[in-house]
């Protein structure tokens, strides 16, 4: 179980990543879709030279659950299986290791097609 | 011959042809806008019991139509041409509901500009004696442009400070030659016994390297001026001569923006200036720039300003509506928005 | 390709972004910061009590975190929530992997009119399958240079 202090740093460290999506869709106009894709990249550069780690054993869920930490597992998983597996681990270790948030949003978003209906913007 | 035309791109209408009557139908944000009592009817839920948003605004098509031609104690199976369009991907909305009303029918695509655009057209076909009864239509729906420029409608996004809204809604007008005799004297009638286009100017497109698409006041403000300006050339008229200048959907950046370039080009329009997209939403209900779409400025027209116009409110006006000719391949391959704007001159007679 | 722009575009181009309204963005930025807090709070709670219930390798309490998150965005853009949260807290509920949730299940939602197949199935990723796309491949590109390190003897 976390404590009071871990969770201070969960928000603040979950809070300064969002901040620095603000920053970028306020100042540069990228629509969302570039700043998630800017960040899942940044995400697996930052674990790739060894910065995301630190970060996380900080933050825990403050890193991991903003969308550079889905880059994070991706990339953990990506060197984790090019040391066991070589060439073939570098292909399969990523996905595995996310392959759970995949079928997750895959299963999830089908689900909700088939139970909801949008509805119009106030 | 070429005695209709006035100067470089204008036109005049010799038998000025009538605006017998108008309707407007719209969604319910717009009905609690500031002239939201206007309108002739106001979607509770903005489906209207259909099952997608396009089937809506068909909907909206027809019985807009349908309660024009009601007004003007017509057949809508009568009526001699249908010219409208709509902002869907080939103008689904306005061929769908021809398909179903079964009148002779002219599409026309001009983006948010639609309403000047097919009211231009009407009257040149009226005055040159091809057309004598009509219906000049455009409209909107909030959801499907949404869907089609923009994102889904659930998706968390946060609009920038210069987006407008889609307007929900139709108008429909109802042009008959000049020497239609169909008057009446009741009070509070629902025929307009002195509205007449007396002329117009065919716009010319515009485009001043705006590529934002949350930024359309801006991409089409200098095609009104480019517009009235040429109006005032052709017809050697200034400013002073109207009683009300009205545009389209240029929203309060884009409004600003066109009373800006008016000035800089010594035309003060600051007193008498409208624009469709200020005065469909309040500044209350958050709408950021102010309205947009075809529904804007037909909605404002036929629901609001041509009622005003009828009771002696004000005796001309020049009536823009401006359109962004964009599609979502043009904005995703990086081109910038070509702006474009018709006038028409309206009358009391 | 882009057009050059002529001094008169320029020109228009300056006046516009004088008379631009503003947006907002040091207080967009607390928002931002104080939903993005609040979303990662939420998944340390779910990975900790998570934990209580369940016993976790340290890899499967992410995987279950992640999975219960999506669902919450599921959830929350189904009933039509989360369009709401996101029009306050701007970037605080796009970067999130709720956010990502989002933009997966919103064009499914709003493709459905368009059938299952070639509406849902084919406009699922249309917003997420590029982070996927780019996701994958470069982590995919950090192994293979980690092979290579690897391979030159780097056993790290």
């Amino acid at each position: 179980m976390s404590s009071f202090t871990d969770y201070i740093w969960v928000f603040v460290v979950g809070g300064l990543i969002c901040v620095v999506g603000q920053l970028l869709l306020s100042y540069t106009r990228l629509t969302s879709a570039r700043i998630l894709v800017l960040f899942v990249t940044l995400g697996v550069v930052l674990s790739a030279i060894g910065v995301y780690e630190p970060l996380e054993e900080l933050g825990k869920a403050g890193a991991t659950v903003p969308l550079t930490g889905f880059g994070h597992s991706l990339a953990q998983g990506a060197i984790e299986g090019a040391k066991n597996e070589g060439i073939l681990g570098a292909f399969t270790g990523g996905v595995k290791a996310t392959a759970g948030g995949i079928a997750a949003a895959v299963v999830f978003g089908y689900l909700a097609s088939v139970f909801f209906t949008p509805k119009t913007k106030k | 011959m070429n005695s209709n035309r006035v100067g470089k791109q204008s036109v005049i209408f010799h038998t000025a042809p009538r605006i017998l009557t108008s309707a407007a139908i719209a969604g319910d944000m717009e009905g609690e806008g500031p002239i939201g009592t206007y309108f002739d009817m106001i979607l509770e839920d903005d489906t209207w019991g259909e099952d997608s948003w396009e089937k809506a605004e068909r909907k909206m098509y027809i019985e807009t139509v349908k309660i024009a031609c009601d007004k003007a104690k017509c057949d809508y199976r009568k009526l001699d041409c249908l010219l409208g369009g709509d902002l869907l991907n080939q103008i689904i909305s306005a061929n769908f509901a021809a398909r179903d009303l079964g009148t002779p029918y002219l599409g026309l695509y001009g983006a948010c500009s639609t309403m000047s655009e097919s009211l231009l057209c009407c009257a040149m076909l009226t005055d040159g004696g091809y057309l004598t009864q009509s219906a000049c239509i455009a409209g909107s729906h909030f959801s499907t442009a949404e869907r089609q420029f923009r994102f889904p409608l659930e998706l968390g996004s946060q609009n920038t400070a210069t987006a407008q809204r889609t307007v929900t809604g139709t108008g429909c007008a109802i042009v008959v030659s000049g020497d239609n005799e169909q008057k009446s004297s009741e009070q509070n009638s629902r025929i307009y016994n002195t509205v007449h286009i007396v002329g117009g100017t065919i716009g010319k497109v515009v485009d001043m390297g705006i590529t934002d698409s949350n930024n359309m006041g801006a991409a089409m403000a200098p095609a009104a001026v480019s517009t009235f300006t040429g109006l005032l050339a052709d017809f050697n008229k200034t400013a002073d001569d109207f009683d009300l200048i009205v545009t389209g959907d240029l929203g309060r950046l884009g409004g600003t923006l066109f009373c800006d370039m008016c000035a800089e080009l010594g035309v003060d329009v600051r007193n008498k200036y409208l624009d469709c997209g200020n005065i469909v939403f309040a500044e209350s209900q958050k709408v950021d720039c102010g309205g947009s779409g075809c529904g804007c400025s037909a909605v404002t027209l036929c629901g609001y300003l041509l009622k005003r116009m009828e009771e002696g409110d004000f005796k001309n006006a020049v009536f823009m509506a401006t359109g962004a000719l964009l599609s979502p391949t043009s904005t995703f391959q990086g081109e910038s928005i070509p702006g474009i704007a018709h006038a028409i001159i309206l009358e009391r007679r | 390709m882009k057009q050059e722009k002529t001094p008169e575009q320029r020109q228009y181009e300056q006046k516009v972004n004088e008379m631009m309204p503003k947006s907002r963005t040091g207080f967009q930025c607390i928002k931002a910061f104080i939903s993005g807090g609040i979303i990662c709070c939420i998944g340390q709670l779910i990975s900790d009590v998570g934990s209580l219930m369940f016993t976790f390798t340290e890899k499967s309490r992410g995987a279950f975190t992640s999975i219960v998150l999506i669902f919450l965005g599921m959830l929350l853009t189904g009933i039509g929530v989360y369009d709401k949260i996101g029009k306050f807290s701007g970037a605080g509920s796009i970067v999130p992997i709720t956010g990502f949730a989002n933009s997966i299940v919103a064009p499914a939602m709003e493709y459905k009119r368009e059938g299952y197949i070639l509406g849902v199935g084919a406009n699922m990723f249309k917003l997420a399958g590029p982070v996927l796309v780019y996701g994958i491949a470069s982590s995919v590109l950090v192994g293979l240079i980690y092979c290579i390190i690897y391979a030159l003897g780097g056993k790290a």
